[in-house]
């Protein structure tokens, strides 16, 4: 069965901008995703409770903020909390190298940094997500 | 492996999302689910929410959504965008318009990407909608792809149909034509602080004029769904209407009428699965060849794909 893999692109915290996240929706739906995108300046609660009622495969968050150390975890945990730590959690944007092992440690599955190219974000999520349909 | 069945009667949302996700898929599981629980069905009020793209169709479902919670009713949303032709891909962006409703509890929002269906919904809109229902929906907003002309498949999918427009789409020689324009049991014309605004309300009377002593004539509401001006009025016109089908009788008969859709639907499906199960790939590409080389026609080899079938059938038993 090959149903699309489903993703929500989520941009938590207070950026400016979505330019970023555009870009990585746009690609995820050329490689055959659904991708529900929900725009800018959302706080953790609402991005856990689009991805528990839109029940994704993989919630894809993009900060630029630096407040990612906070945010990304706290995303994990509250999905975690809702019965849904089954998601495949990925990160992508002005993301320090340091803080890398740290977020890996909260259960987010891989850090995007800027210049990565978006083929290997694709085939990142394509190896990591079993559909079992 | 979560109790879907338990989660669904105690109202958790998870197992109402992952229902939906298994219904989608085809998964006979879900079906099996539902056939038990369908006793449950038939609670909520279905909303079609129809247009072309742009129009303001999400804007306005989220300020319809926020009034009926504010009530105290619990409302599902179906959100359909297109899929890639292409590639199966599909950027659904429904929500964007909706981000106060994410953590309201009695909202419970679902985007659909349309899956290669045409008619302006989704393969399995139908069927997500019978789950919300389950769950205990009172109101199930059915929003449609951006439609063009001819998308009318809400209008046997939803109790009431609302047709959202806004001004400067075209002048009144399309207000006439046959197709979306004669499904709307409402009529919205939003963005009503651009120009244009009145004349476009004004086309669509007059186009409703031609329709003579019709039992129930539509209203025409202008709206500014951003600022939400006019939400309330489109709510109390589909009241309205919801009132006027169930004391005239339309409600039942629609509702037949789409049950026998449903019927026929999954009879079509279940048919076009023992097809696909009783050809292999090889003996549909020999067909392909024989055609393709003139040696028979797509008539008699679609008549003898049938034949071969029924003769299989006659084999299974039937209860």
């Amino acid at each position: 069965m090959s149903r699309p893999i489903r993703v929500l692109v989520a941009k938590p915290g207070l950026d400016g901008h979505d330019r970023g996240a555009k870009v990585v929706a746009r690609a995820l739906r050329d490689a055959g995703m659904e991708v529900i995108y929900t725009g800018l300046r959302q706080t953790p609660e609402q991005i856990v409770e689009a991805a528990v009622q839109e029940d994704v495969d993989v919630v894809a968050l993009s900060i630029l903020s630096g407040a990612h150390n906070t945010l990304l975890p706290k995303i994990v945990q509250l999905l975690r909390e809702k019965g849904a730590g089954d998601k495949l959690v990925v990160g992508g944007g002005v993301i320090p190298a340091d803080d890398i092992p740290y977020l890996k440690s909260q259960g987010i599955a891989e850090i995007f940094t800027p210049g990565t190219p978006t083929s290997e974000s694709v085939e990142f999520i394509k190896s990591h997500v079993r559909i079992d349909a | 492996m979560m109790d879907i069945r338990k989660g669904m009667a105690e109202g958790d949302k998870v197992a109402l999302a992952k229902l939906i996700t298994m219904a989608e898929d085809g998964r006979r599981d879900a079906m099996d689910i539902i056939r038990d629980m369908y006793g449950k069905t038939g609670g909520a009020y279905l909303i079609g929410i129809t247009g072309p793209p742009g129009v303001g169709k999400s804007t306005l479902t989220a300020g319809l959504a926020r009034i009926y919670s504010s009530l105290g009713k619990k409302v599902g949303i179906i959100a359909c965008d297109p899929t890639s032709p292409y590639t199966g891909g599909a950027i659904l962006g429904d929500r964007i318009r909706m981000q106060q409703l994410f953590t309201d509890p009695n909202i419970f929002i679902r985007s659909m990407g349309s899956r290669g269906h045409l008619g302006g919904l989704s393969k399995s809109t139908r069927i997500a909608a019978r789950i919300m229902d389950i769950f205990g929906m009172d109101y199930i907003f059915i929003e449609t792809v951006g439609v063009g002309q001819s998308e009318v498949e809400i209008a046997g999918t939803a109790d009431t149909t609302v047709m959202v427009l806004a001004p400067g789409l075209g002048d009144d020689i399309q207000a006439m034509k046959a197709g979306i324009m004669e499904i709307g049991n409402v009529f919205v014309v939003n963005k009503c602080d651009r120009d244009g605004a009145e004349k476009t309300a004004r086309e669509i009377k007059a186009m409703l004029d031609f329709n003579g002593d019709a039992a129930w004539r539509p209203q025409v509401i202008l709206t500014a769904a951003q600022e939400n001006k006019g939400v309330d009025d489109v709510m109390d016109a589909i009241g309205r209407h919801m009132e006027y089908i169930k004391d005239s009788g339309v409600f039942i008969n629609k509702r037949k009428e789409h049950i026998r859709d449903e019927i026929m639907d999954l009879a079509a499906q279940s048919i076009m699965c023992d097809i696909m199960n009783g050809l292999s790939k090889e003996e549909l590409s020999n067909i392909v060849d024989k055609v393709a080389n003139g040696e028979t026609d797509p008539y008699t080899a679609s008549d003898r794909i049938l034949k071969t079938i029924r003769y299989h059938l006659n084999g299974r038993d039937f209860d």
